[in-house]
């Protein structure tokens, strides 16, 4: 299947803003892609290996968390997963100011 | 369909013969029409943030007719803002951005109200300000306030036309109406700062906030003539290289604590909330940055060091190493002959730097940010002087060499 990466986390993946995996399940894909870059894990993941709250991952075009089976979803070669993250910025420069350069 | 909430049912205001030839194009719409242009002239549209979102959103929104336009932002205008935040001009440069937008929006159109709150918007004056306004358009840049303007929005149930960018990505929705989901509801909590993007990958295109803010106008337009199907219960994606547009289903969180369960009676600390600093109330940021930086001698353990004292180290022609952590592409805008090692890659870079590890080492970035992140990570790996570049190479353009860039 193909994943869909935002740029804010195309830092992790060599550029890329899709990547390739294989899994039946949207769990198995986006294992398959923290395997594949490794960087990321901790991006999308809770150390307890939870999807973070703040990341949203839809499956076509529907949030997994209200998938009946949630990650557990079966998925086939043609779906898409999509990261969608959180951003915040408005202007730019200072939306990077007021999160980390203060 | 959401409806425009709030609009009394009072008698909508009259339109004089100047405005009519004014809108006259509005008016032979029959989406919009008389009648509607007396909805937009009587609705009240609050800005928050007058930066790359705000700006063409109030300015549209002006020139669309909108009655009453409230704009907040306690920040001055930046000679970097006009790349993208074209309410503002090159001679209102150092005036405050309420002020510059207003000379812009009244010159635009005439028939407006233009309310300028200077503030920083917080918890204790959210919903004072938001009160008198039937719409709010979110344009801020930083997380803290994104939830607090989603919280008072659903406190007061009124809909916020949402956007926000990324480099070349954006999104928008419209949150907090009385049967669509909240900005919790997308986003239960924000990310700990450590995973943040770092300004190393900041930027944005200058564009982008245009078509992401002009999108969030014709949401607010929508909302307030009641027509088409607005982003409620969908987020947009915006990819301005792919130029790609999708929409994807946002459902209502039923355990929203905010919209679904409504545990959340009022505003919180969002600063504790998103797990930073509060921000100074002082001022600009950049101004406030500045000032901060140098009054501490030594933060988490690594000592800071202006660059005064740069300065005078090299004239003595001190023993010592100054490592740059910025980019390649930053490295070319403007340097001080330091050996270029991004943040990014001095963990795999260790041997390299072993030389150094019992020499002085100063380390600089643009602002000071980066280069104490680095600093941390040199002495954890037993380096035993390391120091910080206070204000970084922008401080040194300010204080030390006026012919330097500043970027």
């Amino acid at each position: 299947m193909k994943i869909n990466i935002p740029t804010p986390l195309r830092a992790f993946t060599d550029k890329q803003a899709t990547v390739e995996v294989n899994g039946a399940t949207v769990q198995a894909g986006l294992d398959a892609l923290v395997a594949a870059h490794p960087e990321l894990k901790n991006h999308l993941f809770t150390s307890d290996g939870k999807l973070r709250s703040f990341v949203n991952v839809y499956l076509n075009d529907d949030d997994v968390r209200y998938l009946p089976a949630a990650e557990a979803s079966a998925v086939s070669a043609d779906d898409e997963l999509t990261i969608i993250p959180s951003i915040a910025g408005g202007t730019g420069l200072s939306a990077s100011r007021a999160l980390c350069c203060r | 369909m959401p409806t425009m909430p709030d609009l009394k049912e009072v008698a909508l205001p009259e339109l004089s013969n100047d405005e009519i030839s004014r809108y006259s194009r509005h008016l032979i719409l029959p989406e919009v029409g008389f009648e509607g242009q007396q909805k937009l002239k009587a609705a009240k549209v609050l800005c928050v943030g007058t930066g790359g979102l705000g700006a063409p959103l109030a300015y549209y929104l002006a020139a669309a007719g909108i009655g009453t336009l409230g704009l907040v932002d306690f920040d001055v205008v930046d000679a970097s803002n006009l790349q993208r935040q074209i309410i503002h001009s090159t001679s209102t440069v150092g005036q405050l951005k309420v002020d510059s937008a207003e000379k812009k929006l009244k010159d635009l159109n005439p028939y407006m109200n233009v309310v300028k709150h200077n503030v920083m918007l917080r918890s204790d004056n959210a919903l004072e300000i938001f009160k008198d306004y039937d719409i709010i358009a979110d344009g801020t840049d930083n997380f803290q306030t994104r939830y607090l303007v989603n919280d008072a929005c659903v406190l007061l149930n009124k809909p916020n036309a949402y956007g926000s960018i990324f480099r070349f990505e954006g999104q928008a929705s419209v949150f907090a109406t009385e049967e669509g989901p909240c900005y919790r509801c997308l986003y239960p909590e924000p990310p700990p700062p450590g995973l943040v993007p770092s300004c190393a990958e900041g930027g944005v295109l200058g564009i982008l906030p245009g078509l992401v803010g002009v999108i969030q106008a014709t949401e607010v337009i929508k909302l307030i003539l009641g027509i088409g199907e607005p982003l409620v219960g969908r987020l947009l994606l915006v990819d301005s290289l792919a130029m790609s547009f999708r929409t994807l289903k946002l459902r209502k969180n039923p355990k929203c604590p905010m919209c679904g369960t409504h545990e959340i009676k009022e505003l919180i600390d969002y600063d504790q909330f998103c797990g930073i600093a509060p921000p100074t109330t002082t001022g600009p940021l950049e101004v406030a940055q500045h000032a901060a930086v140098g009054d501490v001698p030594v933060q988490d353990g690594i000592p800071q060091i202006t660059v005064e004292e740069l300065k005078a180290k090299r004239d003595r022609n001190d023993d010592f190493v100054l490592l740059d952590v910025r980019e390649p592409h930053e490295y070319r805008i403007a340097n001080l002959g330091a050996p270029l090692y991004p943040l990014g890659e001095i963990g795999s870079k260790l041997a390299e730097l072993a030389q150094y590890k019992d020499k002085e080492v100063l380390v600089h970035c643009r602002s000071g940010a980066r280069s104490q992140k680095a600093a941390l990570e040199l002495k954890a790996a037993g380096f035993s002087n390391v120091k910080n570049v206070a204000g970084g190479i922008l401080a040194w353009a300010e204080k030390i060499d006026p012919t330097m860039p500043k970027y």
